[in-house]
């Protein structure tokens, strides 16, 4: 990308005032893109801030997990109150459920982009099924915990589950919302190109963020129930 | 974006609603705006509480009839009690952190300023934006209502400072006043203003990162641009942190968890677990909160202080009439700076008891800080050499931001290493370091910002008279307030007391303290200047043209006050870095971003598109 300097005038040199010599390499258009600011460009642009602005959410939400599991392991050391909580079964039906509706997420999101729509809509009501089943199999945990008498005060550990299950499920929501959203936007027939491109990443935007929580999930079950304190 | 915008002028029109114009306005413009007019309202309360504390330390046992009349629980008699006292340097604190320092330099300036400065006709997500407002001023709400429920007579507010320690702060109403509801609220207060904070903070990146306009390649942004970036950054990684440790405290508070509180804890007379009014708790760490707390308290510093540094930066080389000195080195150093911010929290916490090897690496970490800020001091000072500066009112804010920043930074150096942070932590030789180098010099860089920034918002010039009237009188008001206030802590002035009274060491430096509170009423009065000269300008100030300053960079293209999408429809192209002041053979000493590189044009690069001399 140098630019070539035919002129001889000092004013021609770049730099001065800090910044790059040369032309930039980067920034919206820069002129590897055909010297136009066309409308496609301008949607591939605005496409691409969903899959950003999603990269960067979920650095955030890394981070609040972060907090929360270095607080797990602190406390975990903290004192001799901790009294490891039995896994309740129910929570590997939750995991296969997440697991799988990653798998048929994916799938939706390749079926858009070869253009079946319809399979793409069965596929993103079957994934929101699952989420929902995810939900409720989590729930019936809270629910056979509360049953043995175990309940958010009774000892670190169970403070921990409810908080962490607590905090995913309120996370999950949000990817559930994503699905309805794509599910109801995908009843919207469109043939502009630039729509599609706008909807295709927003819907690799959605299974992006479901993919983070199916992944978050696994983390925090292998973290309450698999990672052993000293 | 509709398809009609090839090679063609496409103008967004603002809504005509007065409510979807001003109120929920999905304009970044009108967004900062409302940002800035939040963190105005939210200093005065700040500097109220201040004065009131003052008034206290210097006057102690004084009759304030007005006081009686005003707060009839927290001074009864016209006295401040010391809760009353205790109450203010938490609402101060928590009040001037989060609601002017984080609010005024990114979500004032900064969503006003950088999707301009980038050539962007809005932010990438405007209706998160306008939530990320609402959200804050929600929080806002929440912790005024602080004062007014704070569930007990005696006190406006919570008891715990700013960093609210566990376990006082977990317990609940046994723990005595200022430990109720108020708290409750104090603690939701925060985590809306941490939901707030993030929805900016992923609007900023995403905007920077996808909407810079042609050619405005990273390296050619305006400093600003890059300060509001990494500020960004540090709030994105920070503020979930805090957000996971207030959730963890509420739950002590009001589920009866232990993440923070000890067992076999004894609270005003009563054993953990004797009492319904007191559960059992058994095993917290209190030193968890603390961990928490700093890793996002950290970085919260530099949210503060960066963004200053970027306006610093932008306007030293402006009105210095110079490219600013070593434009990459700057951009290295914001980012060093936010980077080592992360790993620096432990210094606050020398004194909590923890091993000296840990100790160690946290000052080392902390000392090395100095090397990227002392690169942005000469750097600054370099802008600064051998030029034709021109003295305006922004000018000499932004050049008081260095001298502050130096004064208050070099005690950072004193304070980052153990052996010496721990006789002086809680003195007010701490209290003196921070507000000069956090609170001071983030307010004078918003100052500066307000000054320059004043005629691109409104199309009026602010009256230089009584800007530099407020300037001289700050500047020298804060060095008498904080300069004193070293020599407090040096002689051993603990900090957060209500009054020394009982000291009969401390008897000494009464006067000294009463110097400080009158220099502080004085100051704070001064401010009034400001407001009235903020108010007056934006009806009755001189005209400004599109750049008043000769300023090089994006904003200065369009009109002032920018319209609805900022730049009528014709995005610029950028050809050149952000600081061409003084340029050999051009015909004026600064060049335009949007200046083409006149001959060097070649065919099938950029066309003339979009270009407006």
């Amino acid at each position: 990308m140098a630019t070539t300097v035919t002129g001889t005038k000092p004013l021609t040199k770049t730099g001065l005032g800090g910044g790059s010599k040369g032309r930039g390499p980067n920034g919206n258009g820069s002129p590897k893109r055909n010297g136009h600011r066309d409308a496609f460009f301008d949607a591939r642009s605005a496409a691409n801030r969903y899959r950003i602005g999603m990269w960067v959410a979920m650095a955030s939400i890394l981070m609040l997990f972060t907090a929360l599991s270095s607080a797990y392991i602190v406390r975990a050391a903290s004192a001799n109150d901790w009294q490891p909580l039995r896994m309740p079964r129910v929570l590997l039906l939750s995991t296969a459920l997440i697991i799988v509706s990653s798998i048929t997420l994916e799938f939706a999101r390749r079926k858009l982009k070869a253009g079946q729509q319809s399979a793409h809509k069965s596929l993103l009501v079957l994934t929101t099924l699952l989420g929902l089943g995810f939900l409720g199999s989590q729930v019936f945990a809270w629910k056979e915990l509360a049953q043995q008498g175990i309940y958010i005060t009774s000892n670190p550990h169970s403070s921990f589950f409810y908080l962490l299950t607590a905090t995913h499920g309120a996370h999950l929501l949000g990817g559930l919302a994503g699905l309805g959203f794509l599910t109801l936007r995908s009843r919207l027939r469109t043939d502009d190109e630039l729509a599609a491109t706008k909807s295709q990443a927003q819907t690799d935007a959605v299974s992006l963020y479901w993919h983070f929580m199916d992944v978050l999930w696994i983390y925090l079950f292998v973290l309450l129930f698999f990672w052993r304190q000293v | 974006m509709s398809a009609e915008t090839h090679e063609a002028v496409h103008r967004h029109e603002p809504p005509t609603s007065f409510i979807r114009k001003y109120i929920f306005s999905l304009d970044h413009k009108v967004i900062g705006i409302q940002y800035i007019i939040l963190a105005l309202v939210a200093v005065i309360v700040g500097m109220t509480m201040s004065v009131l504390m003052r008034m206290n330390l210097s006057w102690p046992g004084t009759n304030w009839p007005i006081l009686a009349t005003l707060f009839p629980g927290g001074a009864p008699g016209g006295v401040i009690n010391p809760e009353f006292y205790l109450s203010l340097v938490t609402m101060h604190g928590t009040i001037m952190v989060f609601f002017v320092l984080t609010t005024a330099p990114q979500g004032g300036f900064g969503n006003y300023f950088l999707p301009i400065q980038i050539g962007a006709e809005d932010m990438a997500f405007p209706v998160l934006n306008m939530l990320s407002f609402w959200v804050t001023l929600v929080g806002f709400i929440v912790i005024l209502s602080a004062i007014f429920f704070s569930g007990s007579a005696s006190t406006i507010g919570p008891i715990g400072g700013w960093t609210g320690y566990a376990p006082l702060s977990a317990l609940g109403q046994i723990a005595g006043p200022g430990q109720g509801m108020g708290m409750n609220l104090w603690i939701i207060s925060i985590a809306i203003f941490c939901v707030g904070s993030l929805l900016g903070a992923l609007n900023f990146i995403t905007t920077l990162l996808n909407m810079r306009t042609r050619g405005m390649s990273l390296m050619r942004m305006p400093l600003t641009c890059w300060a509001w970036f990494t500020t960004a950054v540090l709030a994105l990684l920070s503020f979930p942190v805090l957000l996971g440790g207030g959730i963890l405290l509420l739950l002590d508070r009001l589920a009866g968890t232990s993440f923070f509180i000890p067992g076999g804890l004894y609270v005003s007379g009563i054993l953990s677990g004797t009492t319904p009014s007191f559960p059992i708790h058994t095993g917290g760490s209190p030193i968890l909160w603390q961990h928490l707390f700093w890793f996002f308290g950290h970085p919260e510093v530099y949210i503060a202080i960066l963004p200053g540094m970027g306006a610093t930066s932008h306007i030293l080389s402006t009105f210095a009439r110079k490219p600013v000195f070593g434009y990459r080195a700057m951009v290295f150093a914001i980012f060093a700076i936010g980077l080592l911010g992360f790993f620096v929290w432990g210094h606050h916490m020398f004194i909590s008891g923890m091993s000296p090897y840990s100790a160690m690496t946290f000052s080392i970490l902390t000392l090395s800080i100095g090397v990227p800020s002392a690169v942005k001091t000469f750097n600054w000072l370099g802008t600064l050499w051998g030029a034709r500066i021109r003295f305006t009112t922004p000018m000499l804010f932004a050049i008081g931001f260095v001298s502050l920043f130096v004064a208050g930074g070099i005690t950072g150096l004193v304070l980052g290493q153990t052996s010496l942070d721990l006789p002086m932590h809680d003195t007010y030789f701490v209290l003196a370091h921070f507000h000069l180098v956090m609170g001071v010099a983030s307010i004078f860089g918003m100052f500066a910002a307000t000054y320059f920034w004043f005629p691109k918002m409104f199309g009026r010039m602010m009256s230089e008279r009584l800007g530099k009237i407020h300037f001289w009188i700050t500047f020298v008001g804060v060095y008498c307030i904080f300069v004193p206030m070293h020599v407090m802590g040096l002689v051993g002035m603990p900090r957060r007391y209500a009054q020394f009274t009982e000291y009969t060491f401390l008897s000494r430096l009464h006067p000294l303290v009463v110097f400080v509170s009158v220099v502080a009423i004085i100051t704070v009065l001064t401010q009034f200047i400001f407001y009235f000269n903020l108010i007056w300008s934006i009806f009755k100030g001189k005209k400004a043209g599109a750049n008043p300053w000769e300023a090089t960079t994006l904003e200065w293209t369009t009109a002032s006050p920018p319209p609805h999408d900022n730049f009528a429809g014709v995005l610029p192209v950028v050809y050149r870095g952000p600081y061409e002041f003084a340029v050999p053979g051009a015909p004026n000493d600064f060049v335009m971003q949007t200046e083409p590189e006149t001959e060097t044009e070649r065919v099938g690069g950029n066309g003339h598109n979009g270009h407006r001399h």
